[in-house]
């Protein structure tokens, strides 16, 4: 819920992010998005372009990335657009990171479905182990959003940790997921129900059991 | 009698098996996609039109008749060519309790590619753009992946499936933006501009993306057809009730024992839906408050009204809600049901792209008396003010969002009044005390 | 023609029409903010609901809905005063209750809306939203809590200025308006948004907390500070003009003004003649006007006199001195002041001819000499319409920063004889080609030059509609040169005949673009109002009226006669010009034929009629035919926007603005 606000532009963000370009990688990256789009029409690369550069950001520092406003000045003169227009695209979606961000971005959803389904104890965990919106923990490891929902209402509780969804979650599931990743482990992802392989009602499956073994072909049954 | 295996389109709903090409083609995906196409325009569009087949993106616009909508000769731009035409598929799943879209797309990407060329030629497209909302990273991976095999069989691209069509499909993610599943918010964001919503008119068909026809599906919508070609309209409009056919995706959450997405026939029963999938209600049926049956911005209806209500557009229209996306979000007695509406009413303010007066000052507004009438920190004159101001908002929009929060706030006060002022009485008593 | 009804009344609506615009032809009031007629539809406020049949059993944006045959449409049913009640409410939760303390006070539309379509008492409890102020720069002051969020002022800059510059940062209620890292904005046009700021978020910063609009004494004149001559309204308290806005025109400058032409009137205050002044053993005295005439009359210069005219001077002012140099047997008058020396027998040759809004609709352009956003910013506007419509646009001359693209082909006049193949063909396929010169395409050749490709591409020629096509033209930056032009105020020679002359008396009428070292052995008499290099140079000082302080004709590059009327009193002892002129005569013993403003003005017309009647004046459209080869660099005379007349290089606002917004000065903020 945390509001947003872009980081100041200031003279040091000026020295350490004037000369962001994109790596030889990434270059050829963002000549393939552009080329989705006809010609003439490249400002449509804009949204596919900022989530390059934060992640190249990101990289670099080994957070989850984010936009210094030099970097969005880059992107506006790639795409041949006015900055304006770019910060105007920055500041409206969510997931653009606005300012500095931690190495795993934890984003609790608060919505409804997963309110019903124990929200409140994932925000509690979070809090206990010192988590605030808008706030990158001391380690820099950690950073705090809750947010809205995910489109994994069937799977509530769930977390998305970078990349990363985890659902089914209680509080002891989300700390060993967390635990894990301070370790530097890679917990899987998805469903933390043991029971559970993704968004079928758990136990007993009710419909198309004979696709868990198989991968059958219904078509002679037509 | 219930949904046989057999008879529903997505068979690896749940993952067991590879999405991958192979393995979609195994399941029956992209079989003989020529033949389909070869079928012409109007046969493709008038059997889509005879399957009964409604929008499963919330609005329920049948289908077909959409698809006849965009312009058989392509209007000239400005220097005399003709201008293309696009298929947007919305892929944006942001409403809250719908959580269906992303299971075809990680799960069988492969019904939906094929879909996206079926509906693209019959509607006289140049290419589509999979817009999928932004924190679908995984699934938006997956899309890539199978975009790759589609095109390196000759499934899509020039001469698409050797049916001579040329035909491209290309995936835009999003980034975070309820507001993006909205048609022309979606068309304004593929033009790398904030997600707000265009006026209408001009309609999409008319006046889309880049300014060419175009036309917004959502990804069930699409994924479905090439399975409704093959089987035929009379075999998809075997299930459910006039007005009301085909199979659905239900996606159930909250308070049940077995949270699930499932493919079932349209117009089955809410108490048989939940009883058979979910195991039913958390704590049994007389435990059940109340239903959202068709995501957060339909009304909710209480446990008396739903229980045999037919989960369907009509069936759900008749007790004061509607199915929407056919996320169904259940609430048992321990739900503090004016905090679960409160919170909704939050994600509409937040996600309020802004440009509108009624909703931009309206969203927020009517979640701050919302949060009040949750702690009881209200006078009872209130609720009828804050259901004014749901009026004030409803019906003078851009675009639905504002309806969207309003009605949930409405169907609160519609059945919950007694809560409200319960609390709000409460409230007064405890500060008197 | 759509029939639709309005309130019950039929009526019949222009193909294209809105609802909106058909419920004011039926003269219903319908309240709005967001809409503007020259912006693009965003129908974002929600103000202008309306009832219409047939569709959806909801309010529609009348703004933004297409009139339709068949349509009834009601604005006075319940449904469209709950609408309006609703989002007049809604605009003000968050609005601060300020007005007593707000610019905008008295000329609000939010007031004035809210009187008329409100509800009365709020029923909001929550707190009010704040907004963080927003730098703009020297013109805009933010007060950013006030923003409805209309994005007037976002699709201004876009749309008209062609500078993206402002935008709604964030989204949903937090959505706010700002420059790029709260620049200030930059270009010449911006504090138009201060007019379309519906309400007091932007308002003037050089004129915060002057005055309440209702002190003021309104008066329409006709603006200077270029050649466009944009219509005026000034607005004084006293003896002090307190601003300068626009007034409508949809042939001139439509509803905008440069911010030069908005905010030099500052330095109307500044660096004032207000009394005569001697030079007597090298240094300039204060005297009477008593003083001042006896010496004057004491020169006795016979024939050897002559007069220049400065670049913001009016017709009647001119003509005054023309009749004074006349009555002494002299011709000599120049209002050129830097040397130019084109030929004028045909006016037609030097005149803007397609007009401000014939160029709109041109399809191929070529632009010679013009920065054409520095010397005539709405001109600038009206360009970036044609690109909009289609207009291909080539410019030749050192590159500038335009706000519609355009290919530059070169710095070099010589481009003009030998256009590249492409321009050439864009010329003779256009079916309304056009060919404006700029002053620093004029000389060496350029006109002639210009005038063949008049000939070469036709461009003087009868539409296929029946109309008449004039598209050569020449822009000048003065706002004096086409009615100077008109009363012959141009030697063959140019000012280089007035200086082979030697006179013994040189007039200069506000002249304070003129070499006066070539004038060394003259007297140098110099009527004008600010203390500038005229005045510097000057022997003798007659002080005179400002723009805003006389009545006076101007004729503007499109050869359009405009009258504007004196707003103010000139400060201390100074008189306006005509009557100083006059005295001038007695002081030298003769007679020039009037006594009074109004006699002066029919002379004037008598001898030309076209300066009698407002509107354009007929040159005809028989072009010379030109020829020659021209050559040479081309260097736009204007190194600075804000700093090219007098008056506004006494301006500290346009001496703030080229600091900051030209030369990228960080001043800080004043406190306030
Ligand atoms: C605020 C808002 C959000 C919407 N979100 C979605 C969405 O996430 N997915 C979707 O398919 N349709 C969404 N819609 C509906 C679309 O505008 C559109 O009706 C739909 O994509 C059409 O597809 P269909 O005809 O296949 O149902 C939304 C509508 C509104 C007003
Ligand atoms: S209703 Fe809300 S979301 Fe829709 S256009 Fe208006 S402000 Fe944007
Ligand atoms: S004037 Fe129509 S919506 Fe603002």
């Amino acid at each position: 819920m945390a509001d947003r606000y872009i980081e100041p532009d200031t003279p040091e963000l000026r020295a350490r992010w004037g000369n962001f370009a994109w790596t030889s990688e990434n270059a050829e990256k963002a000549k393939e998005v552009v080329a989705r789009y006809p010609e003439g029409r490249q400002r449509s690369a804009v949204m596919p372009l900022l989530d390059l550069a934060q992640r190249q950001v990101g990289a670099e520092e080994n957070t989850q990335g984010w936009l210094p406003i030099p970097v969005m000045e880059y992107i506006a003169a790639y795409l041949d657009m006015p900055i304006i227009r770019v910060v105007e695209v920055a500041t409206f979606y969510t997931m653009y990171n606005i300012a500095p961000i931690g190495r795993f971005h934890v984003q609790v959803c608060g919505t409804t479905p997963c309110m019903l389904r124990g929200s409140d104890d994932l925000l509690a965990t979070c809090k206990s182990r010192g988590m605030k919106k808008g706030h990158i923990s001391e380690d820099g490891l950690w950073s705090f959003t809750e947010v809205e929902c995910m489109g994994n209402c069937a799977s509530a509780p769930m977390v998305q940790i970078n990349d990363d969804n985890y659902e089914d979650l209680t509080s002891e599931r989300l700390n060993a997921v967390l635990d894990a990743l301070a370790r530097g482990e890679t917990p899987k992802a998805g469903t933390q129900d043991p029971a559970r392989h993704t968004v079928e009602p758990v136990g007993e499956p009710t419909s198309l059991a004979a696709m868990i073994t198989e991968n059958h072909d219904y078509r002679s049954e037509w | 009698m219930a949904l046989l295996d057999k008879d529903r389109i997505f068979t690896n709903l749940y993952g067991y098996q590879p999405w991958n090409l192979k393995e979609a083609q195994a399941r029956g995906a992209w079989d003989n996609t020529k033949a389909l196409i070869e079928r012409g325009r109007e046969a493709i569009i008038d059997e889509m039109k005879a399957s009964g087949l409604r929008g499963r993106g919330g609005a329920g616009f049948p289908t077909g008749m959409k698809w006849s909508f965009m312009p058989k000769q392509p209007p000239l731009d400005q220097n005399g060519n003709p201008k293309p035409s696009f298929l947007v598929i919305n892929a944006d799943e942001s409403e809250p309790g719908s959580c269906k879209d992303r299971e075809i797309m990680r799960h069988d990407p492969h019904l939906l590619f094929e879909g996206a060329l079926v509906a693209g030629f019959a509607m006289g497209a140049r290419a589509a753009y999979i817009y999928i909302r932004g924190e679908y990273i995984r699934e938006a991976e997956t899309l890539f992946a199978a975009r790759e095999e589609a095109y390196a069989a000759g499934l899509l691209g020039k001469n698409a499936c050797g049916s001579g069509y040329d035909f491209d499909v290309f995936v835009h993610r999003g980034a975070g933006a309820y507001i993006c599943g909205e048609e022309t918010a979606m068309i304004e964001s593929l033009e790398g501009k904030k997600g707000q919503p265009r006026l209408k008119p001009p309609f999409p068909a008319g006046a889309g993306l880049y300014g060419c026809p175009t036309t917004v599906n959502n990804v069930e919508s699409i994924a479905v057809a090439p399975t409704i070609l093959r089987r035929g309209a009379a075999w998809f409009s075997s299930f459910g009730r006039e007005n009301n056919k085909g199979t659905k995706l239900f996606q159930i959450s909250g308070h049940v024992n077995r949270p699930c997405v499932v493919e079932e026939e349209m117009s089955i029963p809410f108490s048989e839906l939940i009883e058979r999938h979910c195991g039913g209600i958390r704590g049994g049926k007389d435990n059940l408050l109340a239903v959202i049956p068709g995501g957060s911005s339909v009304p909710l209806v209480p446990a008396a009204e739903i229980w045999d209500a037919p989960m369907d557009f009509d069936g759900l229209r008749a007790v004061g809600s509607g199915l929407g996306t056919a996320a169904v979000i259940v609430m048992d007695k321990s739900t503090d049901i004016v905090r679960a509406i409160s919170r909704i009413s939050y994600f509409y303010k937040h996600e309020s792209c802004g440009q509108c007066t009624p909703c931009r000052e309206g969203t927020g507004w009517m979640w701050r008396v919302m949060e009040r009438l949750r702690t009881g920190d209200a006078q009872v004159e209130e609720i009828d003010m804050l259901q004014q101001v749901t009026k004030q908002v409803e019906g003078h929009t851009i675009c639905a969002l504002g309806d969207a929060a309003a009605w949930p706030i409405q169907g609160l006060i519609r059945h919950f009044r007694p809560e409200l002022e319960r609390r709000i009485a409460e409230n007064v008593r405890e500060a008197a005390e | 023609m759509p029939k639709v009804k309005v309130d019950g009344v039929e009526i019949d609506v222009p193909t294209g029409a809105t609802v909106l615009q058909a419920c004011e032809l039926a003269g219903k009031e319908i309240p709005r903010f967001c809409y503007h007629e020259r912006l693009s539809i965003a129908g974002n406020c929600r103000m202008c609901l309306v009832e219409v049949k047939p569709g959806p059993p909801k309010p529609q944006a009348s703004c933004a809905l297409p009139a339709a045959e068949g349509q009834e449409i009601r604005t006075d049913s319940e449904m469209v005063k709950k609408a309006r009640e609703g989002v007049m409410e809604f605009l003000l939760i968050n609005h601060p209750l300020d007005c007593p303390i707000c610019d905008q006070g008295g000329e609000c539309d939010l007031q004035d809306q809210s009187v008329a379509y409100g509800r009365g008492a709020s029923r909001y409890d929550e707190n009010k939203r704040a907004v963080t102020e927003k730098y703009m720069g020297p013109l805009i002051k933010t007060t950013m809590t006030r923003c409805i969020h209309c994005t007037r002022c976002v699709r201004f800059s876009e749309e008209i200025a062609g500078v993206d510059e402002i935008g709604a940062l964030y989204r949903g209620e937090n959505m706010q308006i700002t420059t790029y890292l709260e620049h200030a904005a930059k270009h010449e046009m911006s504090a138009n948004v201060i007019d379309l700021c519906p309400v007091g978020a932007l308002t003037s910063r050089p004129y915060a907390f002057e005055a309440r609009p209702w002190e003021l004494k309104k008066t329409l004149g006709i603006d200077v500070s270029d050649a466009t001559g944009a219509n005026i309204r000034i607005d004084a308290r006293g003896r002090e003009v307190l601003r300068v806005l626009p007034r409508n025109n949809d042939d001139v400058n439509e509803e905008w003004i440069s911010d030069k032409a908005r905010y030099m009137v500052d330095g109307l205050t500044k660096r004032r003649l207000d009394k005569p002044f001697l030079r007597r053993d090298g240094k300039l005295v204060a005297v009477s006007w008593n003083e001042a005439f006896a010496a004057i009359a004491t020169l006795n210069p016979g024939n050897s006199i002559a007069a220049v005219a400065g670049d913001m001077v009016d017709c009647e002012t001119m003509f005054a001195a023309k009749k004074l140099v006349g009555a002494l047997g002299s011709t000599l008058i120049e209002g050129r002041q830097t040397g130019m020396d084109y030929a004028t027998d045909s006016l037609a040759a030097v005149n803007f001819n397609t007009t401000f809004s014939g160029i709109e609709t041109a399809d191929a352009i070529l632009i010679a000499g013009s920065n054409v956003r520095w010397e005539a910013p709405l001109l600038n506007v009206r360009l970036r319409k044609a690109v909009k419509r289609g207009a291909k646009v080539f410019l030749v001359g050192p590159e500038w920063e335009t706000t519609f693209g355009g290919q530059f082909l070169g710095e070099d006049l010589s481009v003009l004889g030998n256009l590249p193949q492409n321009v050439a063909d864009a010329l003779s396929n256009a079916k309304r080609p056009a060919v404006i010169l700029g002053g620093a395409a004029l000389g060496r050749g350029g006109l002639e030059a210009g005038l063949a490709l008049a000939a070469q591409f036709n461009l003087v020629r009868d539409l296929e509609d029946g109309t008449k096509w004039n598209g050569f033209n020449v822009l000048h930056m003065a706002a004096a040169r086409m009615g100077g032009l008109m009363l012959g105020y141009a030697q063959k020679g140019g000012i280089a005949d007035l200086v082979a002359a030697k006179p013994k008396v040189l007039l200069a009428l506000g002249a304070d673009e003129v070499d006066f070292t070539q004038f060394a052995g003259s007297m140098i008499v110099y009527i004008g109002h600010h203390g500038d290099k005229g005045a510097h140079a000057a022997d003798v000082i007659l002080p005179a009226s400002a723009y805003t302080e006389k009545a006076g004709t101007y004729v503007n590059t499109e050869g359009r006669v405009q009258w504007a009327d004196k707003a103010v009193f000139a400060p201390g002892d100074a008189r306006e010009d005509w009557t100083i002129l006059r005295a001038l005569a007695d002081a030298f013993g003769v007679s020039v034929g009037f006594d009074t403003f109004d006699q002066l003005r029919n002379a004037m017309i008598a001898e030309v009629p076209a300066l009698g009647s407002e509107g354009l004046a007929d040159y005809g459209s028989v072009l010379p035919l030109g020829g020659g080869s021209a050559a040479g660099q081309i260097a736009y005379p204007i190194k600075d926007f804000y700093m090219t007349n007098p008056i506004a290089r006494a301006s500290a606002v346009m001496q703030r603005c080229s600091a900051e917004i030209l030369h990228g000065e960080e001043l800080a903020e004043a406190a306030e």
